[in-house]
């Protein structure tokens, strides 16, 4: 397997499987005929795309088909479970992540994630978040409190906790514990912001708040999201990916994939035909 | 409108089932009262042998000469004190860490598995085989009894206490806190210590609080490492007094004074274990969630 290094500049080609001949903004991730085994199983069949830079990319369907598998990929998750492997590549600035000599842990640092279930450190709002900064800068403390404070205001978590930092951070409602963990995730400054369901464990109100959040986000990073929620997906994204059973089925702007997508199979999940 | 009993076979069915039912319950029933009894009449006995001779002297007062009135037990109390601090600083640490160890890095692999079925065996490895083993280690080896010696061995005995206890928590932290702390880069030792330990440190401090209460009362290793001193003494490189020696030794004794004074000294241990275990229930229901 060849790698394809093309650069993808806002007049480049495109590799999109989506037959339009619209200008692919530039890629900040380009997975490559990926491959992915629990064992003996395949949880993923051949994927390539290009996950957009500053753009928003969903990925959705049915429960099974590879999207959070998909997600884990890209910083490497898998890596702590050993029988689990990745085959193929995925380019993060030419370079390939999946590759040993890459350093698990710097790449962590570059692409943040956020999962499902709201998971606070057992300490303080404050060090929650100066714990991932910690890892990788030595800031004096005045830096490391605006690094916070810039942090919380990120994630519209600051007017809700500036008062109660040195609370822990269990004591907070189940949005605000997710928010804290997009706090944590984004004071790292990371390139690419990995969600996998982010707000499925979340009421209807925190889950509009962080979806404002995720719209202001876009501007300073590259986000991937996993949802069951098509109506999240269409709402948020720029760019949709519909998974079947481990493959890549359609990928496309949000609009043409749910006004218009090319392939039955993504009509009939859009549609609600099956799911 | 249909009728709510019973056929007769099925009445038949339902009443074993309720004589079931409630011999179980009156079972049950007996043997909690059994057991209760059992501990209530060992409390009480202590209490009422005992308490009266926790005077202020009991705690002044060194071990007095056979047949001498007064006297108290200072110098044990002083030597237990010594005997197992020094023994929690030192399977502490490598209590926990080897919980650590096992928990976090030595899931499958087989040093892991050796380590874990190695503690389990010493868990239950008979307090005087324990002190034979320090005996001949470090007591026959330099030709005298110590403190120290009476420190390691009860230190051997306290380690796979915390290993089990430290492990057992850290199993039981999800593991989506720990792949939170992964996602932000974390080192895998920092992941350990910084994020999963924390999480339940409440626990481990219960497991060290257990390990602690263990110690105080075990004499058998104690009865051939740090022996014991009729005097005062803070040297841990000679024979120390301690209280399960002392006791040991009055209790056996024909001296009522004597005799009176290890009722006092089991009083003491009671209730300082008892202390121990409830501060360590407090402490850790309280500390459940950070």
């Amino acid at each position: 397997m060849t790698s394809i290094s093309i650069d993808m500049s806002k007049s480049g080609a495109s590799v999109a499987t989506n037959g339009s001949s619209a200008p692919t903004p530039e890629a900040a991730l380009m997975i490559r005929n990926l491959n992915f085994f629990y064992g003996k199983f395949q949880g993923l069949k051949d994927v390539s795309l290009d996950i957009a830079r500053g753009k928003v990319t969903a990925f959705i369907g049915p429960s099974g088909c590879g999207k959070s598998t998909l997600l884990r990929t890209f910083n490497r998750m898998f890596d702590l479970y050993p029988g689990q492997r990745a085959e193929g590549q995925i380019l993060l600035h030419g370079k390939n992540i999946l590759a040993k000599e890459q350093d698990v842990n710097l790449l962590r640092a570059k692409v943040g994630m956020v999962f499902q279930k709201p998971t606070p450190f057992p300490m303080t709002i404050y060090e929650n978040i100066a714990f991932g900064v910690r890892l990788y800068e030595s800031l004096g403390q005045r830096d490391m409190d605006d690094r916070v404070e810039w942090a919380l205001r990120k994630a519209a978590l600051w007017d809700e906790v500036k008062a109660k930092l040195q609370q822990s951070g269990l004591s907070l409602s189940g949005g605000q514990q997710q928010r804290l963990c997009i706090a944590r995730t984004v004071a790292v400054k990371p390139e690419v912001l990995l969600l996998d369901e982010p707000t499925s464990a979340l009421d209807p109100i925190s889950t509009t708040k962080i979806e404002e959040l995720i719209n202001e986000l876009k501007h300073d990073y590259t986000i991937a999201i996993v949802t069951h929620n098509m109506q999240q997906a269409a709402r948020i994204s720029d760019f949709t990916a519909y998974m079947y059973i481990g493959e890549l089925v359609e990928f496309g702007e949000t609009n043409q994939i749910f006004i218009k997508p090319t392939k039955q199979a993504t009509e009939d999940y859009i549609t609600g035909r099956f799911g | 409108m249909s009728d709510l009993s019973m056929s007769a076979a099925g009445a038949r069915i339902y009443n074993r089932r309720r004589l079931a039912n409630f011999l179980g319950l009156a079972f049950s029933s007996i043997s909690l009262v059994i057991g209760l009894i059992g501990l209530i009449w060992i409390l009480w006995t202590l209490a009422s042998n005992g308490l009266a001779a926790l005077t202020p002297d009991f705690f002044l007062k060194n071990t007095p000469a056979p047949g001498t009135a007064g006297g108290g037990m200072a110098n044990a109390i002083v030597g237990s004190l010594m005997i197992v601090g020094f023994a929690t600083l030192i399977s502490t640490p490598i209590g926990i860490l080897a919980g650590v160890y096992l928990a976090e890095f030595g899931k499958n692999s087989r040093f892991g598995i050796a380590t874990r079925f190695f503690v389990d065996i010493m868990l239950s490895a008979p307090s005087i085989v324990v002190g034979l083993f320090v005996f001949a280690f470090a007591v026959a080896t330099v030709k005298h009894f110590s403190g120290w010696a009476g420190s390691l061995a009860l230190s051997l005995i306290a380690i796979p206490v915390v290993v089990r206890t430290t492990e057992n928590m850290l199993n039981l932290v999800p593991g989506s806190l720990r792949e939170a702390a992964f996602a932000l880069g974390t080192p895998r030792w920092k992941v350990s210590l910084a994020v999963t330990l924390r999480a339940v440190r409440g626990g481990v401090v219960t497991g060290v609080l257990l390990a602690v209460a263990r110690m105080i009362g075990e004499t058998a290793p104690l009865l051939f490492t740090a022996l014991n001193n009729q005097f005062f003494s803070t040297d841990m490189s000679r024979p120390m007094a301690n209280l399960p020696v002392v006791i040991y030794n009055f209790a056996m004794s024909p001296y009522e004074d004597w005799q009176k004074l290890a009722w006092g000294g089991a009083a003491l241990i009671a209730i300082v274990v008892l202390a121990i275990n409830i501060i360590a229930r407090l402490a850790f229901s309280s500390k459940t969630q950070a």
